[in-house]
């Protein structure tokens, strides 16, 4: 333990984070407990524990990733609850979530991922540069600077997330099981890293959470934790002679409350009989699987026999879990055969399918389901008797302790408990076969112990047959018999005790590693330590100038760019976005056509006379109805107007002709089809028109001069659309509609994704502020939406021949200020949406309706009432329709439109801000 | 296929969608407030309608004139002068501008036929043909019974006795809870199926139920009853609680009809939902496809322009769209009362279309599986 300084601006301190009276809840389980703690400075702290007594949680509190709820967390000096200290610290923290390349970008490149981070922090280009560079150097990742994060191995992930967290020289470095699931090689090069970053940066202070005990013995102070407290606090000599124990692994246990230790047994598992093997129970004969030209499983072949236990070694991506999922049936294999049970694999065979367990590498239950209700869905679709389906849940929930959190959701718990669950549900059916994709990553040894108790029972009692993954080297060791893989070809499959033997290695481990160097012929550099070493000063010096600024153009612009970055690697939804558009605007205004014709109608004539005849000949001949056969009886009347085929049915009554030679009054009936009420009325304007017409020229021709001249002329002028053409109305008014719904749902589903798949914790972490972040991210959105503005325009003026007549400025502008308005509307519905689905539902649904309804579309705002109305004065929309038929048609500019741009302008902060308001900076 | 199983993963559908509180919000906001906002806020047909006059005359002719435009359909005439006017027109302010010439009661006691002159916005289409219709008999009303004071004249006495039918007084509110209630359906049932889907591939949960003895069919069957079975309770209660009973709009024909075509229409749409879902490989994809396919299906299903008056290429291809068939369907139940002799051709229809999409989906799902 050292006190040496922290930072040239600090007062030395013995402790970078203290802790007291510390709890958290969620819900109503109890995360932690009032816990009270110093963690020494400048040192190597490891946090130990099984799963789910609170170590994650502790480590996002005093990264300041959330929220405290009880208690007091000072890191660096300053107390985490006050923003303006987290904003102070942030840059001086480094925090790598759980699960592998959680905060990573997968799409985008590793050293485009560094590059980010770099910006964040407020880096300029040359420094940036530097840094990664170096970093990406000592790392061993130079090589594959280019080559996307999501198609990392495991191991090259936690480096990656290891570069991006030191890109800005942290104080505090945070990793929370950063091993996890990563393999021993790999393992060893992160710690040598690690030792070297160390080596260099004095007094960085590193807090780690680790399930490998083999590691917490190179760390200097450790805490050991249950239940969500602090069992002990030393130093790893310290620990082992408080217990009285030889290795980390005995020593945790004897830490634990007597009645958890005494469910610890150690594993014992009796040796096969050897008769078995006849019965094949796996067999894999010269198995490929190629990926383009990439061959990630490469000529493998194994028999495993019956109620053998199975071990599959290998660095991560080496094509394990290719392997297992060609076995299940989820992958074809490119040539090459699997058979079960003598079976070839065949992915139709429903029957196979229950008589294997499989449990996948990422945890992949029903996050919305809680503990039971995964369990009992399993049960039913496995088919058990419903009978027995309690019990066998019970025996599940005791043997995998999972009896007190039935009722949580997986989400809420910890990676080892979800594993727990995870197996549980894939021996729920009691499976003569178990596939295992490295079913106790993350999980504690003790918990470890207990599932392998259960393995060997499941073996050597019920014969089952078991076919595991793992990176630990001590379940290796207690497999019947393992095979290395490494780069799709197995390099040795052999029982351990041999494999140990042929390399002469004193443990498996050393075996293990042995063979790995050998197949690459050690081409991932062992990390070497750069000449890196600053003048403290500098660093001092340059971290004033970065930080403590409210508002950083260059942060915001990290977002910008990497978003952009995102969008240009996911081209697919930038053309959908741009010839969508185009597709929408043709369909639309060609489809809604507001000038109604082709109207159908049809006379029931009783009077059937020359001028009878005439009359419905007037109404046949305009251009506005088609005329059908004519009604029968008053039966067919009502018939057809049923079923819709008449718009407008006639009545004519007998005696109509004599009548009206005589100037006697008669009457005509008309009935119009009500149910579209705007339909209804426009026939009802023409009937009336057409009536008129026909009176006034029967008039001439019946009464001659008798009769009335017209008194007045009424001339109309259609201005501005002078064929009322709807085409030239519609265009215009349809692109404010594309340029809400689009880019809104866009903006909105950019945000809410980051949530759901845990990148939003960078956000959390790092000093950048709720503007920067969702301006950061609207800006790349604005720009595609303007270039889809530019892009509509042109369409509507070249193809559908719409003159654009008023000033093109004057609508660009109005068009930044219009997106930047929609975009704002997808930023403030992510920022109370937590899932993609309802953010798009509520995308659609508040974006949809008010658009085409309220703003102006088809019925003029002034013509609404009630809520409408409301919405249609206040909804941005309404505006850009003005501007785009006063641009588009009426040959306006900017001296007449102003009014109409100011309330467009005016939502944007309104907008804006009220998302950033809403938007969480911490976690709950 | 086992029904068995197709009921768990159903029931899962519904537990996981309980684990979402905004989004049952959303559904209850969509089949509640939005439906009764919507509909209460409609315009009937041409209502306050914008009017600007100028009075050139200043005659007790054209004060006649101008007092006949009133609320609900004319918005009290503005009066302003010529200048005004062009102004006026172009920033959207009145969507009709009449002149009255001078000397327009002397010329028209003297039989000259003087103009009047109507400026109509025509970009406002759906008040353009209406509201000059409407001007035009007020006028023609307005000016005969002003010169039946002064002398008679002789005409043909042949009245038209117009009535409205199933919808008598062409109430658009009605019109217009019906339509939002389609629209709701429609989005809400190709949301909740698809994007579930996808999610469920992000998660990682889709490979999982792979190993397990269910079949894509199970998996497909289960996702549609259960988001049908959600959507439908919606539309029932919309119908019942918000359209029938706080809206008092008049339901004809029978509930159960169109129900059951509803649930039809379901099959189709949920399908659709799982078609999308493959074809988009993430969730902004599915954004963006969901508004490539829904904004066409809203707007050409009939609800916005009639069919007849489509172009015939847009009205051939939208029979292929299954809301078309389900908007003939659900007004010729709920307005005019037709029963299952008059809709067969529509159930027909939405089930064929709905058996071709879900077999489509289904090709389309197994192979998005592997």
């Amino acid at each position: 333990m050292s006190g040496k300084p922290v930072g040239a601006d600090h007062q030395p301190q013995r402790h970078i984070v203290r802790l007291e009276e510390v709890g958290l809840r969620f819900g109503k389980t109890r995360a932690l407990d009032a816990i009270t703690l110093d963690l020494p400075s400048g040192c190597m702290v490891g946090l130990l524990g099984p799963d789910g007594v609170g170590k994650s949680s502790l480590l996002s509190l005093i990264a300041g990733a959330r929220v405290i709820q009880e208690g007091r967390v000072e890191v660096l000096g300053g107390d985490m609850a006050d923003a303006a200290h987290r904003a102070r610290v942030c840059p001086k923290i480094a925090y790598m979530p759980q699960g592998l390349g959680k905060n990573l970008y997968p799409t985008l490149s590793v050293f485009e991922n560094v590059d980010f981070f770099g910006r964040l922090f407020g880096h300029d280009r040359h420094e940036r540069e530097r840094r990664i560079g170096d970093l990406l150097k000592r790392t061993g990742l130079a090589a594959f600077a280019e080559r996307p994060a999501g198609k990392l191995s495991g191991g090259m992930k936690q480096k990656l997330g290891l570069c991006c967290a030191l890109i800005h020289d942290p104080d505090l470095l945070i990793l929370d099981e950063p091993t996890t699931g990563v393999d021993p090689l790999s393992r060893r090069q992160f710690w040598q890293l690690i030792d070297n970053i160390r080596a260099d940066s004095a007094g960085m202070s590193v807090i780690v959470s680790t399930a490998y005990m083999e590691e917490a013995a190179r760390f200097d102070w450790l805490v050991a934790m249950d239940a969500g407290r602090v069992l002990t606090a030393a130093t790893p000599r310290e620990l082992l002679q408080q217990t009285g124990t030889t290795t980390l692994d005995d020593a945790f246990i004897a830490l634990l409350p007597d009645e958890k230790r005494q469910d610890h047994a150690p594993v014992v598992i009796p040796p096969r009989a050897a008769a078995a093997d006849e019965d094949v129970a796996i067999e894999a004969d010269h198995l490929t699987m190629r990926f383009g030209d990439f061959t990630a499983v490469d000529d493998v072949s194994f028999r495993i026999g019956r109620g053998e236990i199975f071990g599959f070694l290998g660095s991560n991506g080496c094509g394990k879990t290719t392997t297992m999922k060609m076995l299940t049936g989820l992958l074809p294999a490119s040539s090459g055969e699997a058979r079960l049970f003598g079976h070839d694999v065949d992915p139709n065979d429903m029957a196979v399918r229950r008589r294997v367990g499989y449990m996948s590498q990422a945890f992949s239950l029903y996050t919305e389901l809680t503990v039971q209700q995964n369990l009992e869905l399993h049960a039913r679709l496995f088919g058990l008797p419903p009978a027995e389906t309690p019990a066998r849940i019970e025996d599940m929930a005791q043997r995998f302790e999972l009896a007190g959190v039935m009722d949580a959701l997986p989400e809420a718990l910890p990676l080892g408990i979800r594993q727990r669950l995870s197996l549980a549900v894939a021996m729920i059916h009691l499976p003569e076969m178990l596939i295992l994709d490295e079913p106790t990553s993350g999980v504690d040894p003790v918990a470890r112990d207990a599932f392998w108790r259960i393995l060997a029972d499941l073996s050597r009692r019920d014969n089952v047959t078991i076919f595991v993954s793992t990176h630990f080297m001590n379940e290796a060791e207690r497999c019947d018999r393992i095979s290395l893989m490494h780069a799709g070809r197995v390099l040795v499959s052999d029982t351990p005790a041999a494999i140990v033997a042929q390399r002469a290695a004193s443990t498996l481990e050393q075996a293990f590693i042995a063979y790995l160097e050998e197949a690459t012929h050690a081409t991932d550099p062992v990390p070497t330590p750069a000449p890196t070493a600053r003048d403290g000063d500098d660093v001092a010096a340059e971290r004033k100038a970065g930080r403590r600024r409210l508002f950083d153009a260059r942060r915001l612009l990290a977002y910008s760019q990497r978003e952009a970055l995102e969008l240009r690697r996911d081209p697919i939804r930038a053309a959908l976005a741009t010839i969508g558009s185009v597709v929408l605007m043709l369909v639309m205004a060609y489809g809604l056509n507001l000038d109604v014709d082709n109207l159908s109608f049809a006379v029931l004539d009783r009077d059937n006379t020359t001028i009878s005849r005439d009359y419905a000949l007037q109404i046949a001949g305009s251009r506005y109805f088609v005329e059908r056969p004519p009604i029968a009886d008053y039966t067919d009347l009502d018939r057809r107007m049923r079923n819709g085929e008449l718009s407008l049915a006639l009545e004519i009554p007998p005696g109509f002709g004599r009548d009206l030679e005589h100037g006697r009054n008669v009457q005509i009936g008309a009935w119009i089809d009500g149910a579209m009420p705007s339909r209804a009325e426009t026939v009802r304007g023409y009937v009336q028109g057409i009536h008129a017409d026909w009176l006034s020229k029967k008039a001439t021709q019946l009464l001659g001069k008798r009769a009335a001249t017209s008194e007045f002329q009424l001339e109309m002028r259609y201005r501005y659309n002078p064929a009322v053409a709807s085409l030239v109305a519609m265009a215009p008014a349809v692109i404010p509609l594309l340029l809400l719904m689009i880019p809104s749902m866009l903006a909105a589903l950019s945000v809410v994704r980051e949530k759901e798949l845990g990148s939003i914790i960078n956000f959390y972490v790092t000093p950048v502020t709720r503007l920067e972040f969702l301006v950061g991210k609207q800006l790349p959105y604005v720009a595609l939406a303007l270039s889809n503005a530019v892009l509509l325009v042109l369409f509507a003026v070249l193809v559908f021949r719409v003159p654009f007549t008023g000033s093109f400025p004057t609508f660009m502008l109005a068009a930044l200020l219009y997106v930047t308005a929609t975009t704002g509307i997808g930023l403030l519905i992510s920022s109370f949406t937590s899932s993609q689905i309802a953010a798009m539902f509520a995308t659609t649904l508040l974006t949809m309706i008010p658009a085409v309804q309220y703003s102006g579309l088809i019925d003029p705002v002034s013509s609404l009432q009630g809520v409408g109305a409301v919405i249609g004065r206040v909804y941005p929309t309404t505006y850009f329709v003005t501007i785009a038929r006063g641009t588009f048609s009426k040959a306006l500019d900017l001296r007449e439109l102003w009014t109409q741009l100011l309330p467009l302008a005016a939502a944007i902060p309104v907008l804006i801000g009220a998302g950033a308001a809403l938007l969480k900076k911490q976690a709950d | 296929m086992q029904i068995v199983n197709i009921v768990q993963l159903g029931i899962k559908e519904l537990r996981s969608l309980l684990r979402d509180p905004m989004m049952l919000v959303l559904i209850i906001y969509a089949f509640s407030v939005a439906i009764y906002t919507g509909s209460k806020s409609m315009p009937e047909n041409l209502n306050m309608a914008t009017i600007a006059i100028v009075d050139e005359d200043r005659s007790p002719a054209s004060s006649r004139i101008i007092t006949a435009f009133n609320p609900p359909y004319f918005s009290l005439p503005r009066l302003i002068s010529q200048p005004e006017m062009d102004r006026r027109m172009d920033n959207g302010i009145d969507t009709f501008a009449l002149d009255i010439p001078p000397n327009f009661q002397r010329d028209l006691l003297a039989r000259k036929s003087p103009a009047l002159q109507l400026n109509i916005d025509a970009t406002r289409v759906s008040q353009a043909f209406t509201g000059a219709g409407y001007i035009q008999s007020i006028l023609t009303s307005e000016v005969s019974e002003f010169l039946r004071r002064y002398r008679s004249s002789a005409a043909l006495q042949v009245d038209l006795d117009l009535r409205a039918r199933f919808n008598q007084e062409l109430k658009q509110a009605w019109f217009g809870a019906i339509n939002n209630l389609m629209s709701n359906i429609t989005m809400l049932s190709i949301v909740l199926t698809g994007a579930a889907l996808i999610r469920e591939r992000e998660h990682g949960t889709i490979e999982h139920l792979l190993v397990m003895p269910v079949t894509p069919s199970e998996i497909m069957l289960a996702k549609i009853w259960s988001m049908g079975l959600v959507v439908l309770a919606a539309s029932t209660f919309a119908l019942g609680v918000v359209i029938h009973g706080l809206l008092a709009v008049p339901i004809e024909g029978s509930w159960l009809l169109f129900l059951a075509g509803t649930a039809l229409y379901l099959f189709a749409t949920t399908s659709l939902g799982i078609f999308l879902a493959t074809q988009a490989g993430t969730m902004p994809q599915f954004g963006l496809l969901l508004m490539l396919v829904l904004l066409p299906l809203q707007l050409l299903s009939g609800t916005m322009t009639p069919r007849e008056s489509m172009p015939e290429l847009i009205r051939d291809i939208m029979l292929a769209a299954p809301n078309t068939h389900f908007v003939m369907m659900a007004q010729s139940i709920l307005f005019r009362g037709a029963g299952f002799d008059v809709v067969w051709r529509q159930f027909a229809s939405l089930f064929v279309i709905g058996t071709i999409l879900f077999a489509f989906s289904l090709r389309k799902f197994r192979g998005f599986l592997k």
